[in-house]
């Protein structure tokens, strides 16, 4: 059984703790407003702190797309972002599934190392693993940005699995003597009734595909600026724009750009708000 | 499990080519015993590039630890608006590292950026966070407190499971509010408390987006050398030198500090953590 600390009792302290939250909100809301400021100011502006602009530029919106190929890193980030969260929840479910449904020998051990290997930095990996995409020739293609999540995700996996155990396990013993196969548990029963977890995994993955700049520095820097992801991109136009490394210093285009790159998360945490929360808290359950 | 041969395999592999000299031309790999983690000795970015990254773990854990409690007991004690509240709090959690970093790259300007003119408004002289060797670390810190908030969110579900009782048990016996939070919230979240412990300190030794993306991003040789954490440097000697065997036993010594970090944490821990039940 749970329960609450409970609000304060006297009106001092409720009007301190929304005065106190109400600063922190603030604090955090700062950098947002501040963008959204920058974005709209002509490039002698930027850096003027106002956030109202001075001299309004909303051109700069039309313009961004004429400075930067930002259509492209956006399409080209919503694409790989989909295929990733695609094969991670779907491999990832098979792999829980298994460990869920199925008694074998070593099992315990076996998602044991599938745990640790939460600990293991990607950057042990992320040397082989990029030999292996060199050597099957893969390189400069958007694969190497997903392929590896066909094998499933540690975390996740775990997710998955203790949705999985929660489940009933007379649903699949009714089902097994009405004669369905293994496959027809799993797409029948188990996936149709994870579909919340199903989407947690979905939509974390999206995220940190969305996110993922040092995989795009490893295999999209040596391409077109128009094979860039979105992350490779404002990077990309971090530099451009940078006077020590020749540019004009047109810093509201970078603005711009990441008020468009950070939307579509925003979006997505609009629509999936209790998806994510419920993902990090259970997070913190494993423990 | 293909998953794990996956992940095993690569894990070899790596640990192969740890041990060799790795030609990327013909794709060969030469043996060469233990020379590249002799080098690992050697390389005086290897030490500096280690002390950075601990420099700065030592110095974000805490911060995050006490910034995300605080906003936590923050929302466990408002009634309703909690939620819009952990909403804003979180939304810079979504924000994609590129944009926080672009952000903050002039947010942070030592010139004209506005945490200094904030600061100056209460008569404080900020510094030249982004130039000042001094204050580079503090400059990335900055940036992981922005984005505390699943820290927050995973301490904010741990004191909901404190049970209310326990409180009004105390209240009878005339705790105050400082000794209730110690002798009972303390211990009853320390499990959450335990787990952000080990899972920011992992990820403390991996920082690598804000500093790339802020000193690292073009080849200049003007980044000032704190700003130099072990993944950036790692990164550079595999893919901007191709230095595979050099880089995977990089890899591999950061993986025994993690592991060992990690151990020490969960020893440490053990004494603390109450557990409730057969949780």
């Amino acid at each position: 059984m749970g329960g609450r600390i409970g609000t304060p009792k006297t009106v001092a302290g409720r009007v301190t703790l929304a005065a106190v939250s109400t600063g922190f909100a603030l604090l955090f809301l700062y950098p947002f407003a501040w963008l959204l400021a920058a974005s709209f100011k002509p490039r002698g502006e930027v850096f003027d702190n106002r956030l109202i602009p001075q001299t309004f530029v909303p051109e700069n919106y039309a313009e961004v797309w004429n400075q930067l190929p930002l259509l492209s890193w956006m399409f080209n980030s919503v694409a790989i972002a989909l295929l990733a969260a695609t094969a991670v929840s779907i491999s990832s479910s098979i792999v829980a599934f298994g460990f869920a449904y199925f008694s074998f020998p070593g099992r315990k051990l076996l998602f044991g190392l599938v745990l640790e290997t939460m600990m293991l930095p990607g950057a042990v990996t992320m040397i082989p693993v990029y030999l292996i995409w060199k050597e099957t020739g893969l390189l400069g293609t958007w694969v190497p940005l997903w392929g590896a999540n066909l094998f499933g995700s540690a975390f996740y996996i775990f997710l998955q699995r203790q949705f999985f155990l929660g489940l009933p396990r007379e649903l699949f013993e009714a089902a097994r003597i009405d004669g369905a196969s293994y496959w027809g548990l799993f797409w029948r029963i188990a996936m149709p009734l994870s579909v919340p977890s199903f989407v947690i995994v979905f939509l974390f993955e999206f995220q940190a595909s969305w996110n993922n700049l040092q995989a795009a520095l490893i295999y999209l820097n040596a391409g077109t600026v128009d094979e860039f992801t979105a992350p490779l991109g404002i990077a990309y136009a971090m530099t451009k724009y940078s006077p020590t490394a020749g540019g004009q210093g047109d810093y509201q285009y970078v603005m711009v750009a990441s008020l468009i790159v950070t939307l579509p998360m925003l979006i997505l945490f609009a629509f999936g708000q209790r998806y994510f929360i419920e993902g990090v808290a259970t997070q913190g359950r494993k423990g | 499990m293909g998953f794990l041969v996956f992940t095993v395999g690569a894990m070899i592999y790596s640990l192969y080519i740890s041990f060799s000299s790795y030609n990327l031309a013909t794709n060969s790999a030469r043996p060469i015993g233990f020379d590249n983690y002799a080098r690992l000795f050697e390389d005086p970015r290897v030490a500096v590039s280690l002390a950075n990254t601990l420099f700065y773990a030592v110095m974000a854990v805490p911060l995050e630890i006490a910034f995300a409690l605080v906003l936590a007991l923050l929302l466990s004690r408002m009634g309703r608006g909690a939620g819009i509240f952990r909403t804003l709090y979180y939304l810079p959690k979504m924000t994609p590292a590129v944009a926080t970093a672009a952000v903050f790259f002039l947010l942070l300007n030592g010139n004209s950026g506005a945490i200094n003119e904030g600061l100056a408004a209460i008569g404080i002289q900020g510094p030249q966070w982004l130039v000042d060797p001094d204050w580079v670390k503090p400059s990335i810190v900055i940036m992981a407190l922005w984005t505390v908030s699943g820290t927050m969110v995973i301490f904010l579900a741990a004191l909901k499971n404190v049970p209310v009782e326990l409180y009004e048990v105390a209240s009878l016996d005339g705790a105050g509010p400082v000794r209730k939070f110690f002798s009972i919230t303390l211990p009853m979240i320390s499990g959450a408390m335990f787990f952000n412990v080990i899972v920011l300190s992992i990820a403390a030794f991996q920082v690598f987006d804000q500093a790339y993306l802020l000193f690292w991003r073009d080849q200049s040789n003007s980044s000032p050398e704190a700003s130099l954490f072990y993944a950036i440097y790692l990164f550079q000697q595999a893919f901007r030198q191709f230095n595979f065997g050099f880089a995977a036993a990089m890899a591999w010594l950061l993986f025994v500090i993690i592991m060992i970090v990690t151990v020490i944490q969960v020893k440490f821990g053990n004494r603390f953590v109450y557990y409730e039940g057969d949780r």
